[in-house]
């Protein structure tokens, strides 16, 4: 089933690198010193209207902001693999870039696991998977002991 | 800013009636026509909210409404603003009153929805935020609003209950509104027992996508009076401002804020610089206000609100809520009407909806739901792509 030949590519190509430290690939403008995300979609800056934006790459590591789950499947665009296990977000602070930045909790951590405040790294994940290929996403995993809690209780 | 006089109001009942949205347009043009006695052939601009949902008629809805009243060689125009349409639709028909280039106009915004989760437009847009948040991320719009909720227990102490109360409170306002989708008082037990949509947000507390259409008929001050009319409710202060960069709060659509890394964040944030607008245009502050409609898309984004309006300090909104100032009967009610949670969304109707709410209000004409001698009101609203809307309104 986890299809050890098969390749391992980004779901959409330009918002992440692969490999051992795997990180977000964002922009920073030219003008003010400030960063976006995705590069490709740039910023709001209106003191960046010559638009040059600078490929960089992003923390690996920030805190979580805020974080929830959809315990109903998401719609298409959304792929969803079958039995659907409920998607958790997390809103993700990073120091440096002083931003918050969207993503999956890698899988295994629920709602119950996690707290606002808690540390996490950047790391890929399954988005879904054919027989070639599977597609990749960014994740977000808290940093440190694997979770403990099977859920149930829902006051995080 | 010169006011508008708002000579009309009228709605189509919101529900899942799965009728042509041009239907529900028409009939609360007709009514909010009836309510202001003017003859639709006298009416100068058409201003249309747009759907999205329903077609070329919907992306043309302006057009779509004059047609079905009867074209006359009337001026028109149709807005796209996502849940701000509406209010973007009054704000073109302002202009062209103010500018002198018509008297009167009519302002309509009608939807019909699919069930469900509202999804992004179909094909692969790896350049949409819109799309890419539902395939990278599978962040629907309640995931959102969950943030926001989660993200008040954090820092303010809330808890679930409070949410619950949110929805519980709008819905005994609901039970008197006519319009409402859900006229049905809910109970905290209700809420309770509701699953879990996106934690801690449950489904009784996020809003439904609904039918509906509303409607109002607006005119400069000197054609109220050519009318004998002399003390209309008054449109006083419009807003739809874009958020000033950087934009550090996540909201609808994106995968990401602004950065501060570079700029200094605003010292006043994008859902308050809306209201903030609203406010300036009309001289007029959180204390003239005595009644509010409030874009509670959750439960616990109305808390929110009270905050971004001014009703109390950041992080009291649950003491306010508890202490009973927003009910029908407190010192501020918000949500009189039943709000999103008795309603459901209507998008391109729903910001015209809360105007419609409020001159009743102003009026004393809501019935069971009256907020006693209102007479300043003021609505709240946000879309997605940086769009939001605030109308201040007084008599």
């Amino acid at each position: 089933m986890t299809g050890n030949t098969r390749q391992r590519v980004p779901a959409v190509e330009g918002f992440f690198t692969i490999g051992d430290e795997p990180h977000l690939i964002g922009g920073r403008l030219a003008d003010s010193g400030g960063y976006c995300f995705p590069l490709h979609l740039g910023g709001s800056d209106p003191g960046n209207s010559a638009g040059e934006v600078e490929e960089v790459a992003l923390s690996r590591t920030g805190r979580i902001w805020s974080f929830t789950n959809s315990t109903y499947p998401p719609p298409p665009p959304f792929i969803i693999t079958e039995p659907y296990v409920p998607v958790v977000v997390a809103a993700v602070e990073l120091e440096l870039e002083k931003m918050v930045v969207l993503g999956q909790v890698a899988p295994g951590w629920t709602v119950d696991d996690l707290e606002v405040g808690m540390e996490v790294e950047l790391v890929t994940g399954v988005l879904h998977e054919d027989e070639e290929c599977e597609y990749l996403t960014w994740q977000w995993r808290p940093i440190g002991d694997r979770p403990v809690s099977g859920g149930g209780d829902s006051d995080g | 800013m010169d006011e508008l006089a708002i000579l009309g109001v009228g709605m189509h009942p919101w529900g899942k009636w799965g009728r042509n949205f041009t239907e529900y347009g028409v009939h609360a043009a007709h009514l909010a026509l009836a309510d202001a006695a003017v003859d639709w052939r006298d009416v100068g601009f058409v201003s249309g909210a747009i759907t999205i949902r329903c077609g070329y008629p919907g992306y043309v809805s302006g057009s779509t409404f004059a047609r079905a009243l009867g074209f006359t060689g009337a001026q028109v125009a149709s807005s796209y603003a996502a849940c701000a349409s509406g209010v973007t639709a009054l704000s073109v028909a302002r202009g062209q009153i103010l500018s002198g280039a018509c008297d009167v106009a009519l302002v309509v915004g009608a939807d019909t929805t699919p069930r469900g989760f509202l999804a992004p437009a179909e094909g692969d847009r790896p350049d949409d935020t819109d799309w890419l948040r539902f395939h990278m991320v599978g962040a629907t719009n309640p995931v959102y609003f969950a943030l926001h909720a989660r993200r008040r227990m954090a820092l303010y102490g809330a808890t679930p209950e409070d949410f619950a109360m949110v929805k519980v409170k709008n819905s005994r306002h609901g039970v008197h509104n006519p319009n409402a989708r859900y006229p049905k008082e809910y109970g905290l037990e209700d809420v309770a027992n509701s699953p879990v949509v996106s934690d801690p947000l449950r489904l009784l507390e996020i809003c439904a996508t609904s039918d509906g259409g509303a409607a109002l008929v607006v005119s400069s001050m000197d054609y109220a009076r050519s009318l004998g009319v002399r003390d209309p409710v008054r449109v006083a202060g419009i807003s739809t401002v874009t958020p000033t960069y950087p934009d550090t709060v996540i909201d609808l659509p994106y995968l990401a804020t602004d950065s501060a890394a570079g700029t200094e964040a605003p010292d006043v944030g994008f859902k308050e610089s809306i209201v903030a607008r609203a406010y300036e245009e009309a001289g007029m502050g959180p204390a003239d206000i005595d009644v509010a409609e409030v874009y509670d898309l959750s439960s616990a984004l109305e808390l929110d609100w009270y905050e971004h309006l001014g009703l109390c300090e950041v992080g009291e909104a649950e003491s306010l809520l508890r202490s009973g100032a927003t009910s029908i009967g407190g010192r501020i009610p918000v949500n009189p009407s039943g709000g999103l949670g008795a309603f459901g969304e209507a998008v391109p109707a729903q910001a015209i909806a809360q105007v419609c709410e409020l001159t009743w209000q102003l009026r004393d004409q809501a019935g069971g739901r009256q907020v006693e001698g209102a007479r300043v009101g003021v609505t709240a609203n946000q879309g997605l792509f940086g769009h939001g809307s605030s109308v201040l309104v007084r008599r």
